[in-house]
């Protein structure tokens, strides 16, 4: 076990996959020499090389194209996408492309891709450098989408997402880049998609977060404890697939639901993780789910309007207060 | 131009081939047999035939919705290309994918595409993994001039320069895109010319003429190999038919209507002497490349179609 920090986690499941299969090569905006925006390719140039470790120009719809392409004909790319709103500028190849050619081409090809992108808010970056799009990509089938909260879970979940035949998309939350955590050493990393985690135990009400809202969610159920509410907080880790049974099984021994996001709540991942529930246990429920979420406005970018604008502890434990009073 | 007899016998049955795969696609999907829509590359012969008659095995294309020439002279087969377009199993795509998406990648045709403009930037990452595998081979991305003025055209071809890839950019300039002439979608008179914005050569071939585009591409894809980046290729054709089976066409004039099959590359090539083949042999090729056709469709017409099991299938790899 090591501790380090999250942007480390990312550098080092790439340096290892890297170094383990010579097929898997990184594009991206700056990936290369100046080591990436947050540091977070730093040195991986220098170990693997320019035609390993490729800088491409801003042109997100071609090079996640071309990185289909490669991923076609033998190779494994990793690309990165340097804010999670640039994803709007490649949908077609990830969407129409990768997500579908294996099935339209009768299983002639994989697409062994992993797109990796920092979301989300809490840095002031406004409208367009702040959004967090895990359900738009969860809507697409072909696709598998993680959100990873922890530096172990970075580490884990891109290692077991570049090795998987499927693309994958890796949502990272940009304000949680520094935060630290210790990760397990060599094979012992590894994640398998599709597995969420109870990162605290409770018997009162079942918090479901996602990214940077499982550490709120956390604090909330520190708070909720002053009010004698025992909060279990669920971190699916994964989006698609979603492990509906461990929150299945978490809403067993809780009977209540609540679901904590950044992105938007109308058609959002609590939407279908609350109705995933419900489908199957609707009588487990002793009162109706709730979702905490953003206003359905963009992501504004005045300090002080954005600390209103993102869901935090407090407000968390205010829902689910609400919801036990009901 | 010289040519020998071999290869003016393997361009004359090739373009038979797309040209009666095109005939009978555009009569059973009158007669209701082919679901969806079509597109049909009637008077492209000569693009398709003369690019890929100049590629190996190991070369790759990407191509369009408007790619079933492009494949067949690639090496698909056509049985298995029409089991697709008649929604079978045993198609190239399992009945999923349908004309837009045929594919067949032992032959190195990673696939026709439904999306303008994605063949250039998926063939630009063929290309970067054959430099990264060091694969002495190269890529032909087809497109046309409404793909010319998509964002994507220029993110591939700027990447391919930067990066001195093994491509052959070959835009198969049919006179409309979709439903509008040319000058609609395109701000210069030759697309070759933008090549020079990005530091590769430029050809505009006459499209009609098969061993013109045989011998254009020959050498652009030799530079290719080589080492030598990227060529664009543009070549000036003409499009027969809609842009898909059914379209009224009210952007053609009556007359254009009337003369419009006088683009003609097969006539094109007997006019220039098939290479010295005597015209028993023409006929005769041309009688083998029909009967595989009409073959090819009569089998796929016959084939059982997808149980429902088949929607779930292939979504995902190791599922």
């Amino acid at each position: 076990m090591a501790r380090i920090k999250y942007y480390q986690a990312l550098t080092r499941a790439l340096r290892e996959e890297m170094a383990r299969d010579e097929r898997v090569i990184l594009m991206g905006e700056d990936v290369g020499a100046s080591g990436g925006i947050f540091a977070q390719t730093r040195g991986l140039y220098q170990q693997f090389g320019a035609d390993r470790v490729r800088d491409t120009p801003i042109a997100e719809n071609g090079f996640v194209s071309a990185a289909v392409g490669a991923a076609m004909t033998g190779l494994r790319p990793v690309v990165e996408i340097g804010f999670e709103d640039f994803l709007t500028c490649c949908m077609d190849p990830l969407v129409n492309q990768a997500a579908k050619l294996r099935y339209m081409l009768g299983g002639q090809v994989g697409v062994p891709l992993l797109l990796y992108t920092f979301g989300g808010g809490g840095v002031n970056a406004g409208p367009q450098h702040s959004q967090s799009f895990a359900a738009w990509f969860a809507h697409v089938p072909g696709l598998k989408v993680v959100t990873p909260a922890t530096p172990a879970d970075v580490l884990g979940l891109v290692k077991a997402g570049i090795r998987d035949d499927n693309p994958v998309l890796c949502l990272l939350s940009k304000k949680l880049i520094g935060s630290s955590g210790e990760v397990p050493d060599g094979e012992d990393a590894l994640l398998p998609l599709g597995t969420a985690e109870v990162k605290r135990p409770g018997r009162d009400v079942t918090i479901v977060a996602l990214g940077q809202m499982v550490g709120a969610a956390l604090q909330a159920a520190t708070l909720l404890a002053e009010q004698r509410i025992d909060a279990e907080v669920v971190d699916p880790r994964t989006v698609s697939p979603l492990d509906v049974a461990t929150i299945l099984s978490s809403v067993e021994r809780t009977g209540r639901l609540c679901v904590v996001h950044e992105g938007h709540g109308p058609c959002g991942l609590g939407a279908e993780i609350i109705t995933s529930v419900v489908e199957r246990g609707l009588p487990l429920l002793k009162a109706p789910p709730c979702r905490v979420t953003p206003p359905f406005a963009p992501s504004p970018f005045a300090p002080g309007l954005e600390s209103l604008y993102l869901p935090t502890p407090a407000s968390i434990a205010e829902a689910v207060q609400g919801m036990l009073a009901s | 131009m010289t040519v020998s007899t071999e290869l003016a016998a393997r361009l004359y049955r090739l373009m038979w081939e797309v040209r009666a795969f095109e005939v009978i696609a555009a009569d059973r999907y009158r007669q209701g047999d082919l679901p969806g829509f079509i597109h049909l590359s009637l008077g492209q012969e000569a693009c398709a035939v003369g690019a890929c008659a100049a590629l190996g095995q190991g070369d790759l294309i990407t191509s369009t919705h408007r790619g079933h020439g492009h494949c067949l002279a690639k090496g698909a087969d056509p049985g298995l290309m029409m089991a697709e377009l008649f929604a079978k199993s045993a198609g190239y795509g399992k009945g999923r994918g349908g004309s837009m998406h045929i594919a067949d990648v032992s032959m190195g045709v990673l696939g026709a595409n439904g999306i303008v403009g994605q063949s250039l930037g998926l063939g630009v990452g063929a290309a970067l993994s054959l430099q990264i595998r060091r694969q002495p081979h190269c890529v032909v991305a087809f497109f046309g001039e409404g793909a010319s003025g998509t964002g994507i055209a220029h993110e591939a071809m700027n990447m391919a320069a930067i990066w001195k890839l093994p491509i052959v950019f070959f835009c198969e300039a049919n006179r409309y895109a979709e439903l509008s002439p040319y000058a609609v979608h395109v701000s210069v008179e030759r697309i070759a010319d933008r090549a020079a914005a990005y530091g590769f050569p430029g050809v505009t071939v006459d499209g009609e003429d098969v061993l013109a585009v045989h011998a254009a591409v020959t050498d652009a894809a030799a530079r290719a190999r080589a080492c030598g980046g990227p060529t664009l290729i543009e070549a000036r054709t003409y499009r027969w038919h809609g842009h898909y089976e059914g379209d009224p066409q009210v952007y053609k004039t009556q007359a254009e209507r009337d003369t419009g099959t006088d683009f003609d590359p097969i006539l094109r090539f007997e006019r220039q002497g098939a290479g010295g083949l005597p015209a028993d042999a023409l006929a005769g090729l041309r009688a083998e490349a029909e009967a595989r056709i009409r073959d090819a469709a009569e089998w796929a017409a016959g084939l059982q179609s997808p149980p429902a099991s088949a929607i779930g299938e292939d979504v995902y790899a190791g599922e």
